[in-house]
């Protein structure tokens, strides 16, 4: 407990920020969000809305695994599944990019309640096993559907556009992507003040007692799946405007092991988890690269995609073993050292 | 309608035999998952390296193949051990989705050393197989195929016998029908677990190496272990008649899926059949009911 934090009311007690230094940071780096495109170049402006992305699909992951307590292995089909919607709808009607993220948010969603269904008969490894199905079974879909996928060779994306402004470079879609990423990650934080996110926390905690507490196991079930899969589409649907590009071999059973290792690293749970996760992983290797570039070996860059995947695997095991809460309890560490600092270290 | 018979003879021996080579490595999985409640994703990366240290052994250094073949056993072995000691163990009480996630790093960290030490592209393993085809009747069989078929059965039913009659074995099922009792009747449950790893690390070097003899060795024919994983799932995770049963199965229709409906069914048909198993009978074919108590 810290102190100069005393909620007189319930709704005070359930805020998110509950000191005025906390909305003072929140500000600043709200500032630094902003001002960020100026300030650097072409390639951090490009990790950054990387990492926004998948930040946005984390998120959604988040609400599936960390927080409903049902592991998923098919969140990169249902990023997929948006990205198509999007290259679709752009390539061949042009509506307004808006309209096409939230389609892509709305088909994925469908996707992930089908998905979602043997999660009523099955739970724990054999759902992630279903959902392994479910991904290779999407892959297929999208390498063989050739009328709207156009088949292996993939769809290309027509640049987003606003009031007559093509979003075609890193800097410009920067402005699309990250108020996005801001809304859907406020929205999950928010999620779990409701009814809603404690049914999720309920279920997580303790499935049959959550039914028998009254909630009804196969509806929130489903609509964990469903929301986790709108968050994973419209994050689908930002990657095909930025990478403008989508073929079946984007969305590999690689990238949903990527993101349960994002959530894991940064802690299941807490929406703070998911965010420091996913920059952490998509940072890793891009850091790998700048040690393998600095190391004096003669053929070094060779040794680059093999030493990724050693230490990728490596991070899951570690985390799962030494840190089993993740980044985030690591930060939660520093504060409150912070928090008591003369008194106690 | 004159139905190619004999095609279907053919198709069907040669996933039988495919089959027997996921009923091996669904062996290696089932052991140890009985004794040790994890379920291995990284199976499949294992194998792998199997092969890949037979390569080194018989290519590399040129090693007769026997002694390339128990090189690699013993090699395996050592992984699996090694695995148990410094990834599993720390792991015990955790949740199972944790664990399972430690194997999924593993099977990472195991591809990117196989392509940080002998490279990204394919390589051939030195034949060592017989190579004159192999006719039963009228139907021609691959003689890789054959003989592959023929360690694989000679394996499972080496293993069998070895489970039913050695004292470790009796203890690895003492330990997988109740932990508790088997510690309390002397048997040591660490080294148990122990055994099941360096068994099954060196059970799927052996089925490496053939699966490698078959169809070359890579660094990602750790696939090979998602058709496992569906086979222990419809065989049941801890029955081993199941992963015998489901890797016949399991074979056979993947080779039917791509002799009849083209090579990019097999994979779907697989897991299509995974999702209807999951629907309808969860635990698998021959698999305990798990039974949930609060």
């Amino acid at each position: 407990m810290r102190i100069g934090t005393a909620p007189q009311t319930y709704a005070a007690d359930q805020a998110l920020f509950d000191t005025r230094t906390q909305w003072t940071w929140l500000a600043l780096l709200g500032l630094l969000l902003v001002a960020f495109p100026f300030l650097v170049n072409e390639y951090w402006l490009y990790m950054a809305c990387l990492v926004a992305i998948n930040v946005a699909s984390a998120t959604g992951l988040n609400i599936l695994t960390g927080y409903t307590g049902l592991v998923s292995l098919g969140q990169a089909a249902f990023m997929g599944m948006g990205a198509y919607t999007v290259a679709a709808l752009e390539a061949r009607f042009g509506t307004p990019a808006l309209l096409n993220l939230v389609a892509a948010g709305v088909v994925a969603m469908a996707g992930g309640a089908i998905v979602g269904i043997p999660s009523l008969r099955v739970k724990g490894l054999y759902l992630a096993i279903a959902t392994i199905a479910a991904s290779f079974i999407a892959h297929f879909v999208f390498a063989n559907w050739t009328a709207v996928t156009g088949g292996t060779a993939g769809l290309s994306v027509p640049p987003a556009r606003f009031f007559g402004v093509a979003l075609d470079t890193s800097f410009r879609i920067y402005w699309l992507i990250l108020p996005l990423t801001v809304l859907m990650v406020a929205g999950a934080a928010n999620l779990f003040r409701t009814r809603i996110g404690r049914a999720f926390i309920a279920i997580r905690d303790r499935d049959i007692s959550a039914d028998v507490l009254g909630i009804p196991l196969l509806r929130y079930k489903l609509l964990s799946f469903g929301l986790s899969s709108f968050y994973a589409g419209v994050a689908g649907g930002l990657w095909a405007y930025f990478f403008r590009v989508v073929t079946p071999e984007s969305f590999p059973l690689l990238m949903s092991i990527f993101f349960l290792a994002a959530i894991i690293v940064g802690g299941m749970g807490t929406i703070l988890g998911s965010i420091l996760g996913a920059i952490f992983m998509t940072l890793v290797p891009e850091l790998l690269k700048f040690v393998v570039d600095w190391l004096p070996f003669e053929n070094a860059t060779v040794a680059l995609s093999p030493v990724r995947t050693m230490v990728f695997g490596a991070l899951i095991v570690g985390f799962l073993i030494f840190e089993p809460h993740g980044l985030a309890e690591i930060w939660r560490r520093i504060r409150r050292f912070f928090h008591l600092y003369p008194f106690r270290t | 309608m004159n139905f190619d018979w004999l095609f279907l003879f053919e198709i069907s021996l040669a996933g039988i035999g495919t089959g027997g080579l996921y009923a091996l490595t669904g062996l290696c999985f089932v052991l140890i998952y009985k004794a040790t409640r994890v379920v291995n994703l990284a199976i499949g990366e294992m194998l792998m390296i199997g092969a890949y240290v037979f390569f080194a052994f018989a290519a590399g250094m040129a090693l007769p193949i026997w002694l390339a073949i128990l090189g690699a056993v013993i090699a395996g072995g050592l992984l699996g051990a090694l695995v148990e000691r410094t990834m599993i163990r720390p792991m015990l009480g955790e949740s199972p989705i944790s664990v399972f996630m430690v194997t999924v790093g593993l099977a990472s960290i195991l591809v990117g050393l196989v392509e940080l030490v002998w490279g990204a592209n394919p390589q051939r393993l030195p034949e060592f197989l017989p190579d004159d085809p192999v006719m039963i009747g009228e139907a021609f069989i691959a003689s890789k195929v054959f003989y592959g078929f023929l360690v694989a059965a000679l394996l499972v039913a080496a293993v069998l016998l070895i489970f039913r009659f050695w004292r470790g074995g009796i203890a690895l099922r003492a330990t997988a029908s109740d932990q508790a009792a088997a510690y309390s009747m002397g048997i040591n449950v660490p080294r148990v677990f122990s055994l099941s790893w360096t068994f099954a690390g060196a059970l799927a070097a052996v089925a490496g190496i053939v699966v490698g003899a078959i169809g070359g060795i890579s660094p990602v024919m750790g696939v090979f272990g998602l058709s496992v994983l569906v086979v222990v799932i419809f065989g049941g995770l801890d029955s081993v008649l199941g992963a015998l049963i489901g890797g016949l199965f399991i074979g056979l229709v993947e080779a039917w899926a791509s002799a009849y409906l083209g090579g990019e069914y097999e994979l779907l048909v697989t897991f299509i059949l995974l999702v209807l198993i999951l629907m309808v009978r969860p635990y698998g074919l021959f698999g305990t009911a798990e039974i949930e108590r609060l």
